[in-house]
């Protein structure tokens, strides 16, 4: 079990290889069109994507609707095929098995939905619930599984007593924490929480983020946190990937990436979230024109720059590359970053 | 305030019945509207914050205004009938909804539209109106808004639908917006723009705006006063910094204190409210806030509390406020990270009733 916050006093990456290594991932889904549904292009959702997550730490990816973070969980899932790319998972390299030899690591790693009700049977009880992934996996049946089914709930806040109800019968938080049980039936050492708490009232989001947190610190687990909400991310995550059609645009510790971002795309994302609304408001955000471009047809070069405050003629040329950008191991892909090349043109704060 | 208010909501109560009986959604809720007044209705799922606007309109699906009044300029509204609401619908009071892809035709071009929206209440030529069409697209700034009159909602983001939705709202210059969570679908960067874009309108068409939300910051950064509903009642009411600043319910002060901020210590747990939003039909007795109230004594499970007048134009309903002056609310602290959580409460019955668009 690790130690409850030792790895976010230390920000450097943690020793040993990552429990989770993502490289190059590319994910494009092909545009049909006609009788013989010929491919007439692609949606280009991942577009080499790279990260690690390591053992008990919690990653936040962030990016608008479309820049491609939900695609990433399924990928790293393997619930999609990627187009090329590696991901590995302790060390075994996960992007080409078949789903045969998948079915023994799926138990290690999980996924929490947005609407957990949607995704229960109606018709099953909270205790069926539960223990399908462990028949599905042949770890238990029977009274054993029930047995884990009860330890489950009870770790997730609520009681044995609610084993035999039915989902129709829970609140939406109570809902997400049995899907959260259900997540961690099978003892997995990364959950995937896909706008976990993103349909949940504030004071139940509150309530919901500080389950999962004590789980990290009881069972060690790993997250790959998604969310839209830039505050909520900022809090779980120790790690934060800002993600911008299809690209990991800017990396590195959460509160350094949100205090002081090196993206200029990032800075828009900060400069976006509303002031605290205990000052008392009457504060306006940094108001970005435009909208994210399709995935189907993303601009050449950098693909902010048709929004960029501080693009330059480079920038609509040639993909940046991740630059270092900070402690810890920060990156940024922005050409503003490597000097060399801006020729004493303004270089971003 | 304002001497004489654009929307007065007095005693409201509104109630759906089901098949186990009638349950009451509004619970007698008063607040106004000044002219080029934005006011804030916030408050979780249940709260009868969106019904309340639903029945401002009489758009209530299933539901009936059970008692009380909204009058608009001084008319009642509950006495009009059907044919002198479509008048006031659209005409004086517009409405803009979260999801645009529900309240737009799919069948329809947005140039027909809005074409349709101001044609309804203003006797003028389709060519005339196709002309202020286009202005009312560039004015929400819509790109490229004389070729976009052909576009379908489908084939408009989320952002420029909401636009759309916008501009046929402020065709006919109504005096009143009410806008239901309108940003609430939206990516932050798009938020952001809409609501300056609704600010900005606002001042132009003078607009007054009833805007409900479930969020803190939203209402931070665009109302002048902030109406705070919990469990189909009004809990606490006054100008909005005042309010965020200094809430005087419990309520306010928790719900405020559990939004995760970008000074909220990792190192600590978040001061979540304990249970959850209580079910309709399963009101608790007393103050409905009470069993998750951490200030919360005998007396709050027995005694209904009425809202009391704070100084400063304020209001809240806390019988903490009984003995005079203010209440001293404290946010509750935030444990450590190893705490006990707060509890899940017990099981919620299923919501009786889910408003979606209409």
């Amino acid at each position: 079990m690790a130690s409850p916050a030792a790895h976010r006093e230390d920000t450097a990456p943690a020793p040993g290889p990552p429990l989770m290594e993502v490289t190059d991932l590319v994910k494009h889904f092909p545009i049909t069109r006609g009788l013989l549904r010929r491919t007439v292009g692609h949606v280009r959702a991942v577009d080499g994507v790279s990260f690690t997550i390591g053992a008990g730490e919690t990653v936040g990816l962030v990016g608008e609707s479309g820049s491609g973070k939900s695609t990433v969980a399924r990928l790293v899932l393997r619930l999609l095929d990627p187009t090329s790319g590696s991901v590995k998972f302790d060390g075994q390299e996960i992007a080409a098995l078949s789903q045969r030899e998948l079915t023994p690591l799926r138990r290690n790693m999980q996924i929490v939905f947005q609407d957990p009700v949607s995704s229960f049977d109606p018709r099953m009880t909270i205790c069926s619930v539960i223990t399908e992934p462990l028949e599905a996996q042949g770890i238990s049946s029977g009274q054993q599984a029930r047995d884990r089914a009860a330890e489950l709930l009870d770790l997730v806040g609520l009681s044995s007593r609610d084993l035999d109800k039915y989902p129709h019968q829970f609140s939406g938080g109570q809902a997400q924490r049995i899907g959260i049980a259900r997540a961690l039936a099978t003892n997995p050492r990364l959950l995937v929480c896909d706008e976990a708490v993103s349909a949940l009232d504030v004071s139940v989001q509150a309530q919901v983020l500080n389950l999962l947190r004590k789980l990290q610190v009881e069972l060690g687990l790993s997250y790959l946190f998604i969310a839209h909400d830039l505050n909520v991310v900022r809090y779980i995550s120790d790690r934060i990937c800002v993600m911008y059609l299809g690209r990991v645009v800017e990396q590195g510790p959460a509160d350094a990436v949100m205090t002081d971002p090196k993206h200029p795309y990032t800075r828009t994302l900060a400069g976006a979230i509303a002031a605290d609304p205990r000052t008392g408001g009457g504060t306006r955000r940094v108001v970005v024109r435009g909208e994210m471009p399709s995935p189907s047809n993303p601009p050449p070069g950098c693909p902010f720059h048709p929004r960029c405050p501080q693009a330059f003629d480079r920038c609509s040329t040639e993909v940046p590359a991740p630059l270092p950008a900070g402690e810890g191991g920060r990156t940024a892909s922005c050409h503003l970053l490597d000097i060399t090349a801006v020729n004493g043109k303004a270089v971003g704060r | 305030m304002h001497p004489q208010p654009l929307l007065e909501v007095d005693d409201l109560h509104v109630e759906f019945s089901t098949a186990d009986g009638p349950v009451e959604a509004v619970a007698g809720v008063s607040f106004t509207v000044g002219p080029e007044e934005t006011v804030a209705v916030v408050g979780e799922s249940g709260s009868g914050k969106s019904v309340t606007a639903l029945a401002v309109l009489k758009l209530l699906d299933g539901g009936r205004i059970s008692g009380g009044q909204v009058r608009f300029d001084g008319e009642d509204l509950a006495s009009l009938d059907n044919r002198a609401m479509r008048r006031v619908r659209g005409n004086d009071i517009a409405m803009i909804f979260q999801d645009p892809m529900t309240s737009l035709d799919p069948l329809y071009s947005i140039g027909h539209q809005i074409v349709e929206a101001l044609r309804l209440h203003r006797p003028v030529s389709k060519k005339a109106a196709r002309e202020r069409a286009v202005e009312l697209l560039e004015q929400v700034g819509m790109p490229d808004p004389r070729r976009r009159l052909a576009s379908y909602p489908h084939q408009l983001s989320g952002g420029q639908r909401q636009r759309v939705m916008i501009a046929i709202a402020l065709a006919c210059s109504p005096r009143l917006l009410i806008a239901d969570e309108p940003t609430t679908a939206l990516d932050v960067t798009i938020e952001a723009q809409i609501l300056e874009l609704l600010h900005e309108l606002q001042r132009e068409y003078r607009t007054a705006m009833l805007l409900v939300t479930h969020d803190m910051g939203v209402v931070a950064e665009i109302a002048d006063r902030v109406v705070v509903f919990y469990g189909g009642q009004v809990v606490e009411q006054g100008p909005t910094a005042q309010v965020l600043r200094d809430p005087q319910h419990p309520y306010t002060a928790a719900l405020l204190a559990a939004i995760p901020h970008p000074d909220s210590a990792k190192e600590l747990q978040l001061p979540a409210i304990p249970g959850a939003v209580p079910a309709l039909r399963d009101m608790p007795t007393g103050c409905r806030f009470n069993p998750r109230c951490a200030m919360a004594w005998d007396d709050c499970t027995r005694e209904v509390p009425p809202l009391y007048e704070l100084p400063g134009g304020r209001t809240s309903r806390c019988l903490l406020h009984r003995d005079g002056g203010g209440s001293a609310v404290v946010a509750p602290p935030a444990p450590p990270l190893t705490a006990e959580l707060a509890p899940a409460g017990p099981p919620a019955r299923a919501p009786l009733t889910t408003q979606k668009g209409i």
